[in-house]
């Protein structure tokens, strides 16, 4: 098991590497710079300046170079100017060149600095992660429950009619994606002109003090698209739990059906959602992205989408490695909680 | 004029939609009077949910085609008429010239423009992609696939590690940074493009090298023909004045693809293609312990024979109903794309940009939005249900 776990972390890491290299090439490519130059400096700048700027700041380095130092692997550039003085990556403004550490990067724990929020970016993907959080929690505590009940409901007693209703449910679930499901859900519950007006249509006012009324919605719109999904799996595997040999035994003993239920089928039936729900974390991130776009609620994702459309490099890099990383973990307990639940899976 | 009533709104809808519910009710008669002849698209009659599911899906090709043919819908989807700007559904126009029609049916949306036709003209954008785009990602994933399930080994380990690699993107994260200007100005989209459209010609290459092998003279032939028509389709495809590729001179160009929806197309097929080879790769480690595949090994068949002419058509049972499932999910991605107007114009009707469009006054003004989200609601539903008939109506056998 040891061993296991091992091998596992170290391609995760490979991959968490080969990951942050592809997003690091892809947001350093040249016209990104070009931009990136044009947005610090003026937009009337020369493409000789454009250069000078890009040298002045060591963005003109071989990409793996840039992709150690931002690592924290390789000593950070400097460059001196034509006055004498020495700027450089790692130079606070008012730190003299020789008290500046050689190395900073994400292992050093400096993020570099956000261009579009005038912050470091560590802080800022900080906030926005607890923000996104809280958000995350409230899902997880609707959409979990929910799902696994709908599942073992309609998985109990497989093509009866409660079975044929509550899958139409949640295959319409699975078909509506976040954009489409919170705007039929504000229309429905939100709009000032018709509607039931019980609920917010922006969640902007939850990140100070979330109730059920501003907050309800968003939470709603990203659970629904997930639980179908996990409803589907747990349905599939407990119906095929339900037609195994020790429930038929424990019928024919006399057994109660609802205690057959509880006690004997939904055990080994939750072992294939287990991971179907950690698998979810990577689309949860997606959901998470449009509801807050569509709510206003700036979180993680709404950082995202303002990092990608401004071409504010340094804060995508970390936004990128953050989700990277979250996706990658989840993988990993993924597989090793489906190998710790499932006794018949041995790893050797 | 007065504005309609809700009632005369949909009988006026219904009978815009005719040309359709012909077709729908020819395809259907057609495919219940000859279902046993038909196979598993026959079978599929069988189930009510699969049907429902087909009924919705057919609808919205036949929509997408007519509209194409500028048949259901009522105005230009792009003009713009003075005076509808944010109009509720029913609101006749104020001026109408001779033979345009008096109505908005669904209203105007925030640039004075017609939602009925624009969600018409949406569904075209859709059903030329959604299927294309899967296809691709089916031969990628399935070119791969097979060989990393068949051989196993070194090949199986470093195809599943680029597979898990590109999963473990975030999907929006993908396309933000395939998707923006700046990527498209260094040709990137366009060099995926040349690698990912590749592969159906190896695909058909080898299928059909792999069977003919032992007749010569049928298959040199028979390669040079569609290799060939293949090969300058593919070249027509990648290759566009102006851009990174051009290979082909203007004369030999068959079409072009405007730029946006290349792009557009390149990262869906990206996105989509290892889950397919994920797929494909367990469904061959399954099938080649069977002892048909034993028997032609013993024959002494190539493997390539063995993984597309003995495993593939075993596996097929899954990978149709992958594929409905796929066309939905990919339906879903291309709203993503367009919700967060990547890609696609501004001003192109397809429903994630018209859902865009629409949430800023959402509040107010309902229409814009709910018209297209339904719309791709019950697309993506159709795409589904029909999934689930088919699964059901294949597990029968």
């Amino acid at each position: 098991m040891g061993l296991f776990i091992l091998r596992r972390v170290g391609v995760m890491i490979l991959t968490g590497l080969c990951l942050t290299f592809l997003v690091f090439t892809l947001t350093n490519l040249y016209p990104n710079l070009e931009k990136l130059a044009k947005t610090q400096g003026n937009f009337r700048m020369s493409d000789a300046e454009v250069t000078s700027y890009l040298e002045r700041n060591g963005y003109l380095q071989p990409m793996i170079v840039k992709y150690g130092e931002w690592l924290g692997v390789v000593p950070s550039y400097r460059h001196e100017n034509s006055d004498g003085t020495i700027q450089g990556r790692c130079i606070q403004p008012g730190q003299s060149p020789e008290e500046a550490p050689q190395f900073c990067g994400v292992l050093q724990g400096y993020w570099g600095f956000s261009t579009v929020f005038k912050d470091e970016v560590g802080s800022i993907i900080a906030t926005r992660l607890s923000l996104t959080g809280k958000l995350m929690l409230w899902v997880m505590l609707l959409m979990v429950p929910s799902a696994l009940i709908l599942g073992v409901l309609s998985g109990m007693r497989e093509g009866s009619k409660m079975d044929r209703t509550l899958s139409t449910i949640s295959i319409t679930t699975t078909a509506t994606p976040e954009y489409v499901s919170g705007v039929i859900l504000i229309a429905v519950f939100a709009s000032s002109t018709v509607g039931l007006k019980w609920f917010k249509g922006t969640a902007t006012s939850a990140m100070e003090s979330a109730n059920f009324e501003n907050f309800f919605l968003p939470v709603l719109t990203i659970s629904l698209y997930g639980m179908g999904y996990i409803a589907r799996m747990t349905r599939a595997s407990m119906a095929e739990v339900m037609t195994a040999q020790y429930i038929r035994t424990a019928r024919l003993k006399g057994v109660s059906f609802g205690n057959i239920v509880v006690k004997h089928a939904l055990r080994n039936a939750l072992i294939a959602p287990f991971t179907v729900i950690m698998l979810q974390f990577p689309w949860l991130l997606n959901g998470v992205v449009i509801v807050e776009t569509l709510f206003n609620y700036k979180g993680f994702g709404w950082t995202l989408v303002q990092a990608a459309s401004n071409n504010d490099i340094e804060l995508l890099l970390g936004v990128s490695v953050v989700s990277v990383f979250v996706v990658l973990v989840t993988q990993l307990i993924s597989d090793i909680g489906y190998v710790y639940l499932n006794p018949r899976i041995s790893v050797s | 004029m007065e504005p309609l009533s809700w009632f005369e709104i949909i009988t006026r809808v219904l009978l815009q939609f005719m040309p359709v519910w012909i077709s729908l009710i020819a395809l259907f008669t057609l495919s219940i009077v000859y279902k046993r002849r038909l196979g598993l698209y026959g079978k599929l009659f069988d189930s009510t949910i699969g049907m429902i599911g087909f009924a919705l899906v057919m609808f919205w090709v036949f929509t997408g085609i007519f509209g194409a043919l500028d048949m259901i819908i009522t105005h230009d989807p792009l003009s713009q008429v003075s005076g509808m700007k944010n109009k509720l559904p029913g609101t006749p126009l104020t001026r109408p010239d001779e033979g345009q029609y008096p109505y908005y049916l669904f209203g105007g949306d925030n640039l004075a423009r017609d939602v009925f036709s624009r969600m018409v003209k949406g569904a075209w954008i859709v059903v030329q992609i959604a299927p294309l785009a899967t296809l691709f990602a089916f031969m990628v994933g399935i070119t791969l696939g097979l060989p990393a399930g068949y051989y196993g080994g070194r090949l199986d380990t470093l195809l599943s590690f680029l597979a898990n690699l590109i999963l473990a993107f975030p999907v929006i994260l993908l396309f933000y940074l395939l998707v923006t200007p700046e990527i498209v100005e260094t040709g990137i989209p366009s060099y995926m493009a040349t690698v990912l459209f590749v592969f159906p010609l190896v695909f058909v290459g080898v299928l059909l090298n792999s069977r003919y092998k032992t007749q010569p003279k049928v298959r040199t032939p028979l390669l040079i023909a569609v290799l060939g028509i293949l090969g300058w389709l593919y070249l027509s495809l990648i290759s566009e004045a102006g851009s990174k590729v051009s290979v082909l001179p203007g004369f030999l160009d068959l079409f072009d693809i405007p730029a946006g929806i290349l792009v557009v197309f390149v990262s869906v097929v990206f996105v989509n293609s290892p889950t397919v080879f994920r797929i494909v790769r367990g469904l061959a480690m399954d099938i080649k312990t069977r002892d048909y595949v034993a028997a032609a090994q013993t024959r002494g068949e190539g493997p390539w024979y063995i993984m597309l002419w003995e495993i593939l058509p075993n596996a097929r049972g899954p990978l149709i109903v992958d594929f409905c499932l796929r066309i939905g999910y990919t339906t879903i991605l291309l709203g993503t794309l367009g919700f967060f107007g990547l890609g696609l114009s501004p001003e192109s009707p397809d429903w994630g940009t018209t859902i865009n469009d629409g949430r800023r006054l959402l509040q107010i003004y309902l229409h814009p939005a709910i018209v297209p989200a339904v719309a791709l609601l019950s697309m993506v539903l159709g795409l589904n249900l029909l999934a689930d008939g088919l699964r059901e109506e294949s597990l029968r056998d």
